[in-house]
């Protein structure tokens, strides 16, 4: 399989802070990768660097073979790539068709209006969204507007997408709802990036992990590898709830 | 024949231009007349304005320079040129345009009240520069000849004809803006102005969709200025690029409803009539603005979604028949 989106030694300094060191990782077509790490470790600047919303300082990013390291975010998600929000983003007098419509006309086949509302429609009812396609994106509730950020990325027709805790804030049920259909959006064939606390969850749906700490790797390999590896259980050791989970899942 | 032109609302702006067209031809009203091309006007500027307020959540405090350097343009073509009305129009309106979208590349890259400012300081740049340049008569302005109506048929034939161009770039504007609200470019303008960044991460290319709707809503207004001043015969910095004008066209939106079309072309009409009546009114005659102001606080702390906010709220059907 080849690698769909390929970091090469890339770094993001916030003033005095190394938000992300000297980061190398590949990502194979097909695959569910999770990113796991302390908070602060540098996962959402991670995504935000690959989708384009900050140019790295140093290193290149490459997706399906071309660099798009520096590219502004619209190009590329014209290329393919989507992303949800760890802090849900909708456009809030728009409805839910009308959220993924604007997804389906500037992603990946830049679709027609009329072409968009078949794409948008079919993204609200994975994303189970139809009873509520017609209402404003405002009047959702939290999971709802969680849901509204899948759509949205689903209805761009991506080849890979980011993930950034969507299961953050919602209850068992939900997850549960959740879990079932980004195993539904990768049986279509969308290479997922995935960020996630919630360790059953995100241990049970990648099929590798990668663990960042101070903006670097720790670790990287299979999902059983990494819940026994020393460093990464050190490094949650600050957070004694999540090296319980961390070994609990193992 | 194109999805648009089938659907109910692009007959109901054809009628609304067909009645603004005929009423002042019945009985040759000319007072008529002169009200409703002083609508057209505002009709004009606030939809215009509309693209920029209402659809990509920008606040132009230019909008009034579109118009003032329309109105030079076209004058100056006409008087120092001796163009053809048309082609100064035409020239004035493109010109306007071009530079439109040059400026906004730059200035579009700021966003909320620093837009806001740097568009108030454009229209004191502007005047700053029409009042100081020599071939635009510098601050005293440009007079034009009676002779320039012999072409159109003398003066009293002129301001009939000018007066059916208005309405002609009037129905434009509400064309242009009813296109632009149902086309992928508007769905990328609303997505802009409900949050940019996350526009953006959707694909929308920000910085060209913004410099094209800013360019896009300099064209019209610039017409329209040719033709106010080409009709007045006489145009001067103060007059040209008075701040008052673009205050009122964002009056007008928020009034009518920013973002929606017919609201924006009623509350010009609505804004129009009662400026009107002040203006004449012993007891108000130098009130207007003050109205305009109150009116403006009130519409933003109790209607925020203006007219058709209030209407849509009692006549949720209405939303499927009007933009």
């Amino acid at each position: 399989m080849s690698a769909i989106l390929e970091l090469d030694r890339v770094g993001k300094r916030f003033g005095g802070l190394q938000a992300v060191r000297d980061l190398s990782f590949q990502v194979r077509e097909g695959e569910i990768v999770g990113l796991i790490g302390p908070n602060g470790a540098g996962k959402s600047t991670l995504f935000n660097l690959v989708n384009g919303v900050f140019a790295p300082d140093t290193g290149r990013i490459l997706f399906d073979g071309a660099d798009i390291t520096g590219a502004k975010p619209y190009d590329i998600a014209r290329k393919g790539l989507a992303r949800t929000h760890q802090i849900v983003q909708p456009l809030t007098n728009l409805t839910v068709v009308q959220n993924c419509m604007v997804g389906a006309c500037f992603g990946r086949n830049n679709l027609s209006l009329a072409a968009s509302r078949a794409a948008a429609r079919e993204a609200v009812a994975v994303a189970g969204l139809e009873d509520r396609a017609d209402m404003l994106a405002l009047h959702l509730t939290i999971a709802g507007k969680k849901r509204l950020e899948l759509a949205r990325a689903l209805a761009a027709q991506p080849r890979l997408l980011l993930l950034d805790e969507v299961l953050a804030g919602l209850n068992p049920t939900e997850v549960e709802h959740m879990i079932g259909v980004i195993r539904r959006i990768r049986q279509r064939g969308v290479t997922i990036v995935i960020i996630e606390h919630l360790m059953q969850a995100i241990m049970n749906l990648s099929d590798r992990i990668v663990v960042l700490s101070s903006g670097a790797k720790l670790a990287e390999g299979l999902p059983a590898e990494v819940s026994q590896n020393a460093d990464v259980i050190e490094a949650y050791l600050g957070d004694p709830k999540l090296a319980a989970e961390l070994q609990g899942v193992a | 024949m194109p999805d648009i032109v089938r659907r109910p609302f692009f007959s109901i702006i054809a009628l609304v231009i067909a009645i603004f067209a005929l009423a002042p031809l019945w009985g040759n009203d000319v007072d008529l007349r002169e009200s409703l091309v002083l609508a057209a006007v505002y009709i004009t500027l606030a939809s215009n304005l509309n693209l920029m307020l209402g659809y990509t959540g920008y606040v132009n405090f230019g909008s009034v320079v579109f118009f003032g350097l329309g109105g030079y343009i076209c004058v100056w073509l006409v008087s120092a040129h001796d163009w053809p009305l048309g082609w100064s129009l035409l020239a004035a309106g493109l010109g306007v345009s071009a530079l439109a979208f040059v400026f906004g590349a730059g200035i579009l890259r700021l966003r909320g009240h620093f837009f806001a400012l740097a568009t108030i300081g454009i229209v004191e740049a502007v005047q700053a520069f029409a009042s100081n340049f020599d071939p635009w008569g510098g601050a005293s302005g440009i007079y034009l000849s009676t002779e320039v109506f012999a072409p159109l048929g003398g003066p009293r034939r002129a301001l009939w004809v000018i007066y059916f161009a208005m309405i002609a770039v009037m129905g434009l504007s509400l064309y242009l803006s009813y296109a632009i609200k149902t086309s992928k470019f508007g769905l990328g303008l609303l997505a802009i102005g409900q949050n940019e960044d996350a526009a953006a991460i959707l694909g929308v290319p920000t910085p060209r969709y913004k410099a094209l709707v800013y360019s896009a809503s300099a064209f019209l207004p610039a017409i329209a200025g040719g033709l106010y001043f080409f009709k007045s015969a006489f145009i001067q910095p103060t007059d040209a690029f008075d701040l008052t004008l673009s205050t009122e066209a964002i009056v007008i939106a928020m009034l009518g409803g920013q973002g929606t079309v017919t609201g924006v072309a009623f509350g010009a009409y609505l804004y129009e009539q009662l400026r009107g009546y002040l203006l004449t009114s012993d007891t108000f005659s130098h009130f207007q603005l003050v109205i305009a102001g109150a009116l403006l606080l009130i519409i933003v702390l109790f209607f925020p979604s203006g007219l058709m906010g209030w209407l849509y709220a009692r006549f949720p059907r209405l939303q499927r028949v009007l933009e």
